[in-house]
């Protein structure tokens, strides 16, 4: 996808706003001295400056990609297919959002794809083989998530070894668990007739219906709209956000300052773990059933989703909406490769390039952006 | 310089203070005092014991032996948090601060100021952003953007932003750590008249360092380290600053090195 590279180049940085060397010592200007210097952070530059600005052009970029290939079937204009690539960067989107966050904190979670399978599972177990109401399993299922999430999150810090060696832990046990107890269980490789429980009419309602019937725009959407803004005020306006960004640029620092490092961690896997539980559960309710293999490959889409939108690999940077962004490039892609009418094999293809061309083109602005200060 | 706070005490003292690791002797009988608006450089080479003393000021460590006292009061600080409580601030090498964030954010971690209740309670960022602005101001800088990230300021600027910062959340002890030590010559001089800025507006500072040059010119009393003991204190005025290069050098132990090396050459 050569789209996102050749995308507007950012202009050319404002002049350089520091005194030039060999004025006075740096930090000596008298104050309202420098006063007219203040005008020259221009908007351009404050724009650049955000985390978000690389996947949003990308994003646009993508999306009027796909207005040329497949305006065949009038991609730019038609709703239904708005809602069809909506609906599944919705399917990215709202797991991305926690470990967007989660990434920023300088965590990974590699088991936030089999989380949706075992919660799907469980809330499949609870429903169809102890015949629960689909209301207390499924806050049966969220705690269970809130559980993992700590399990991972504790570790980590008390163990000090990298997240992505304990999660990946977690990803292998969870989907020997998921493939073993569901053949123990049900003797085959699935779990199904969770719409037979009382109380399923109102969950689907709620999860799994459409919100806008002439087009088919589906319920997770709204989910997903309603978990990305939340996130965006918690990490941009709180002081828990203060606090992930933090523990996730320098937690020996954040640490020294009296910022709770290793609560701000564990939460935050806790919160990962509950989204992606609650995702599964929006999955089981959608798909009335679950299969036991269900998520598994995932995660690494919510890490391209989560990096796309300008999260640091490293930490202590991103943003959640751009991590919004990052799920939309992934849902145009998948729906905009097959209404170009090409193969649907492509998909992965383009989203390796996406991932790579992103992460070149954040790098690129933020350097940018830090040298036009 | 006022030597004493309302009853006579002093702001921070240490009396015998000793610490072990193990069976290493970390500090032995180590006294020292602190007084308001007043510079106390502690000096001493690598190894003198400057990092545990330090520590156990600021609360992260325990010390096994002898008394700490703030304003003439006996205290033992369970964590750092109990330290910042008693007003004792410290400015560790790395600043504490974060590179990617912005001065404001920087400003504030860990003690951010909250509006609203409680699910919406948030960040009063237009309280921090001004308000960074203006203790930065009063340590003499004008920060043109405060969104600009830590990161891309200088190793002086940074040294303000700590030093404010230390100084807003109502610091009385302010203790910096080799503040000067990674600088160049003028930056080294920006960060001394920060030193002596943060002593005039009523903070006792505790300036750790190893080098002489920079402690004379802004202390009022100075503490020397050796191996984990006091092997000199002095006041201003009654010390020059050759003494001060001497005994920091291990003095006796230097003029036998001094003696050695010229008789090494003369034959």
């Amino acid at each position: 996808m050569t789209d996102t590279a050749s995308s507007p180049k950012p202009p050319a940085p404002s002049p350089p706003l520091s005194s030039p060397p060999g004025s006075s010592p740096p930090g000596f200007s008298p104050p309202g001295a420098a006063d007219e210097r203040l005008a020259q952070v221009g908007v351009l530059t404050t724009i650049l400056k955000r985390p978000d600005t690389g996947a949003f052009i990308g994003a646009v970029a993508v999306f009027l990609l796909f207005a040329w290939t497949a305006r065949g079937v009038n991609w730019a204009g038609d709703p239904g297919i708005w809602s069809t690539w909506l609906n599944t960067a919705a399917y990215d989107g709202i797991v991305a959002v926690p470990v967007a966050l989660l990434m920023i904190g300088g965590e990974f979670d590699l088991s936030s794809g089999v989380m949706i399978g075992s919660s799907g599972l469980l809330l499949g177990i609870l429903t169809t083989k102890a015949d629960w109401n689909i209301w207390p399993s499924i806050v049966v299922v969220l705690l269970f998530g809130l559980a993992i999430g700590f399990v991972n999150g504790f570790t980590v810090v008390k163990t000090r070894l990298p997240s992505f060696i304990v999660t990946l832990g977690t990803f292998f046990m969870l989907r020997g668990l998921n493939a073993g107890l569901t053949i123990k269980i049900t003797g085959g490789v699935s779990i199904n007739d969770i719409d037979k429980a009382p109380g399923f009419d109102f969950a689907h309602k709620l999860f799994a219906s459409t919100v806008w019937n002439k087009y088919g725009l589906a319920v997770p959407v709204v989910w997903w709209l309603g978990f990305t803004l939340v996130a965006a005020w918690v990490l941009s306006r709180t002081r828990f956000g203060n606090w992930i960004f933090s523990v996730g640029g320098d937690p020996v620092a954040a640490r020294n300052v009296g910022v709770p490092v290793a609560r701000t961690k564990i939460l935050l896997f806790m919160a990962t773990s509950l989204v992606a539980s609650t995702w599964g559960i929006m999955t089981a309710v959608a798909l009335r059933g679950m299969q036991s293999n269900e998520g598994v490959g995932r995660e690494f889409e919510f890490i391209i989703a989560a990096v796309v939108g300008g999260c640091l690999l490293t930490g202590g940077y991103g943003s959640v909406l751009g991590a919004a962004f990052g799920a939309m490039i992934l849902g145009m892609a998948q729906i905009g490769i097959i209404s170009s009418g090409w193969d649907s094999n492509w998909v992965y293809f383009f989203e390796g390039v996406v991932l790579i061309s992103a992460v070149m083109l954040n790098t690129a602005i933020r350097r940018r952006a830090e040298r036009a200060r | 310089m006022s030597s004493a706070g309302g009853n006579g005490a002093h702001l921070l003292e240490l009396e015998g203070v000793s610490k072990y690791f193990g069976n290493v002797l970390a500090l032995r009988d180590v006294s020292l005092h602190v007084d308001a608006g007043a510079v106390t450089c502690i000096l001493g080479d690598n190894g003198a014991g400057k990092s545990t003393l330090i520590k156990i000021l600021s609360g992260v460590h325990h010390y096994d032996e002898g008394v700490l006292r703030v304003d003439g009061e006996g205290v033992r600080f369970a964590s750092p948090r109990d330290a910042r409580h008693a007003g004792i601030a410290t400015v560790y090498q790395d600043l504490a601060m974060v590179p990617l964030m912005s001065i404001w954010r920087n400003f504030f971690l860990g003690e951010e100021p909250v509006k609203g209740r409680w699910p919406v309670s948030r960040f009063d960022i237009r309280f921090a952003k001004q308000t960074a602005r203006e203790q930065m101001g009063q340590m003499g800088i004008d920060v043109r953007d405060p969104d600009q990230p830590v990161g891309t300021l200088s190793g002086g600027e940074r040294q303000a932003v700590a030093i404010a910062r230390a100084i807003y959340f109502g610091a009385r002890v302010l203790i910096l750590d080799e503040p000067t030590s990674a600088l160049g010559v003028k930056q080294a001089g920006v960060v001394l008249r920060y030193v002596v800025r943060a002593a005039e507006r009523g903070v006792g500072v505790i300036f750790i360092t190893h080098n002489p040059h920079h402690a004379f010119p802004v202390g009022d009393h100075f503490v020397l380290l050796n191996r984990g003991r006091v092997i000199g204190d002095h006041v201003k005025g009654a010390v020059t600053r050759d003494q001060l290069v001497r005994e920091m050098a291990g003095g006796a132990e230097l003029e036998a090195l001094t003696h050695e090396l010229e008789g090494a050459v003369d034959t």
